[in-house]
């Protein structure tokens, strides 16, 4: 294998890991806060179908994307209010909302079927995307690429150096404590379930409108489940959801570009691996059982009512 | 104002009009969702729920899809009573298919019934187990998380059956089709009634419904589990083992779904295809929380959720509907019921808010601080 092969591959994983940069970023912030939200496949294809089809109508992909991202809030909004204001059980609703989701996309998608939108093209920046090698390696994605490395910054530094952050982490840490010292715990915690929203209806509008630019039917492929166990592979840490999902995007196209380099492999066995891959890795990581126990937001999944 | 008030006990009363409420607003959102969509609503609920039972025919469709749910819903209900998140019955479902199916397959030249459908059935059944038990060791032995690996593996066993009906089991005189070789009569599980398609699955699982019940409520196993659920720190002073319940959820569940694979393909299918379910293994997870994870109710909750499926796809031909109106319903039974069941818990109040002389004495709140 050489150079010039090499390259488009390296590029392409950089497109696949893009969404679940986002959804993964996204749910990070939820479970920081203390809330498991497991829709988040669902909202992911509430934001691929309501992105598509706003583009599909509109020709605008500004509009598609803003329409992906309001769809994953309005699902996560479902959400909050069943959890956080009516105290349903967190993984019972999550399900629910990961079955509605598949269900409504499927639905409002029936119309647009087999249709397609002009996809998101990468930029050229003048001059630095014609560098060879180091041009079309990382100066030719698109926008939204550029953004979510820039998403990952901004968490970093909102989660460990800023006021409103270290209150996202003592909400996920003692509801109770930071409820006590008169901070809206109930409040903080919608807040971050429309943030992940947010972040997975944009992962989803991103599937829809910039890897594949055509409406499928449950085109989210459990990309969802992936960005969930993503984040418990990253042991809550950004910058281990970006590494992570980088490690998923390269499993995802090298099972593309596998029978390329002619291994004699079923096409259906090479689909399988990055669903055996997340199990592996979440293996590994959970192996030592401390890891996992000194890194998981106490409060992750507990319900917590004010007056009780 | 109106407020949410713990109540000092669970309302029983609560607990069971919940499932009755959320069907009810699950009725009246579709009412809405149809005349939105402008169809007569009152047609369209003919169409969808009277309609397809009218006829003993639809009756018996209306048991033959109940079956797979049931089965896969009794498992999970056992499990979800113990803390044990199963959502893979789709892929035990699979694999309970694939490995049934493979011993009908292999033995195509057995011609006794008597012989070879137990086989099959229990061939299912330990291949849903088989698939149940990649998470249960995988929790016991490295603590990962049951949800997340039963999931990915819903989509591994997908690809396996859809290489095996493509590849090594597609039938050679199949004009190409990626599906099996029809099962042989000796090999399809026997009707119970003439031209209805309902089979002897049917009985099946309304037989392991009443073991389920025994199991749950009589036994010790079953009485670990529910302390396991309701209290997991006097389950573990009590020194129950929680690896043993993990085991035992999985297995059961898996189990079951494994069966509810096998009956697919040995009854209404009668072959291996790409795709043996539109779903139930998810739709399950709904059934076992309609029906309360009561092995009864889950009866119950599956008849309804059968009819949901029927009402959608006679919907569908009749009135042209779209097919996914019955995951939009699924869901919604789903968030209504666990909306209501906010009120077992809690009771409305209308609070007034205190006036006067509560004005004057200061009150420290907790927000005050």
């Amino acid at each position: 294998m050489n150079a010039e092969q090499l390259i488009p591959i390296l590029a392409s994983t950089v497109g696949a890991a893009t969404p679940l940069v986002y959804a993964s970023l996204g749910e990070l912030i939820v479970e920081r806060a203390g809330v498991l939200n497991l829709g988040v496949e669902g909202m992911m294809l509430g934001g691929a179908i309501a992105g598509f089809a706003v583009t599909n109508q509109t020709g605008s992909l500004t509009l598609g994307f803003a329409a992906g991202m309001l769809a994953g809030m309005a699902l996560a909004l479902l959400f909050g209010f069943l959890t956080l204001t009516l105290q349903t059980n967190q993984v019972a609703t999550g399900l629910a909302l990961t079955l509605f989701g598949v269900g409504l996309s499927a639905f409002v998608g029936r119309n647009f079927v087999g249709t397609v939108v002009d996809g998101l093209k990468g930029i050229s920046i003048p001059w630095l995307s014609d560098i060879p090698l180091i041009g079309p390696l990382l100066f030719r994605f698109d926008m939204l690429v550029y953004a979510s490395l820039l998403l990952f910054i901004v968490m970093q530094w909102f989660l460990n150096r800023t006021r409103a952050g270290l209150l996202v982490r003592a909400v996920g840490e003692s509801p109770q404590s930071a409820h006590a010292i008169g901070y809206p715990v109930i409040l903080i915690r919608y807040l971050a379930v429309l943030f992940g929203g947010a972040m997975s209806g944009l992962a989803g509008a991103y599937l829809s409108q910039a890897i594949t630019p055509m409406w499928v039917e449950g085109m989210t492929a459990g990309r969802g489940w992936i960005a969930l166990a993503l984040v418990v592979f990253a042991t809550w840490k950004p910058w281990r959801v970006v590494l992570g999902a980088y490690l998923f995007g390269g499993v995802t196209i090298l099972q593309l570009h596998a029978q390329g380099f002619g291994v004699r492999i079923p096409s259906e066995f090479l689909s399988m691996l990055p669903y055996i891959a997340t199990i592996v890795v979440l293996v590994i990581i959970c192996r030592d059982p401390k890891t996992i126990l000194l890194n998981q937001p106490v409060s992750l999944g507990r319900r917590f009512h004010p007056d009780a | 104002m109106l407020k949410l008030e713990p109540r000092p006990e669970p309302s029983i009363i609560m607990s069971y009009a919940s499932p009755l409420l959320a069907v009810a607003l699950t009725l009246v959102s579709g009412y809405l969702l149809f005349s939105l969509l402008g169809k007569d609503p009152a047609q369209a609920f003919a169409v969808f729920f009277i309609k397809p039972v009218s006829t003993l025919y639809g009756l018996g469709e209306l048991c033959l899809k109940a079956t797979p749910l049931m089965l896969c819903a009794l498992g999970l209900a056992l499990g979800f009573r113990a803390n044990v998140w199963n959502i893979g019955a789709e892929g035990q479902l699979t694999l309970g298919a694939i490995v049934g199916g493979g011993v009908a397959l292999w033995l195509h030249d057995v011609q006794s019934a008597w012989l070879l459908l137990p086989l099959m059935l229990v061939a299912g059944a330990l291949g849903g187990m088989a698939w149940a038990a990649i998470p249960a060791i995988l929790r016991n032995r490295f603590h990962t998380n049951e949800i997340l690996v039963s999931l990915m593996l819903v989509y591994v066993a997908k690809l396996l059956l859809s290489w095996l009906v493509h590849g090594p089991w597609r039938d050679p005189q199949g004009y190409n089709f990626p599906q099996s070789p029809m099962f042989h009569d000796a090999a399809m599980l026997p009707l119970l009634v003439e031209g209805v398609r309902t089979n002897i699955a049917f009985l099946i699982a309304l037989v392991l419904a009443a073991v389920s019940w025994v199991f749950a409520e009589k036994t010790f196993a079953g009485f670990r589990f529910k302390v396991a659920g309701l209290a997991p720190a006097a389950a573990s002073y009590a020194g129950f083992s929680e690896k043993r319940n993990v085991w035992l959820a999985l297995m059961i569940g898996g189990g079951a779904a494994g069966l509810a694979g096998i009956a697919e393909v040995a009854g209404p299918i009668g072959q291996l295809q790409p795709s043996i379910s539109p779903g139930y293994g998810f739709a399950a997870i709904i059934v076992a929380f309609v029906g309360r994870l009561h092995p009864f109710g889950v009866v119950l909750a599956s008849l309804l959720m059968s009819l949901l499926y029927i009402g959608g796809e006679t919907a569908q031909i009749q009135m042209a509907l779209p097919a996914a109106i019955t995951g939009v319903f699924q869901g919604m039974l789903l968030f209504y019921l666990l909306a209501a069941d906010l009120f077992i818990n809690f009771r409305l109040r209308w609070k007034t808010r205190p006036r006067g002389s509560a004005a004057a004495i200061p009150v420290v709140s907790k927000e005050a601080a």
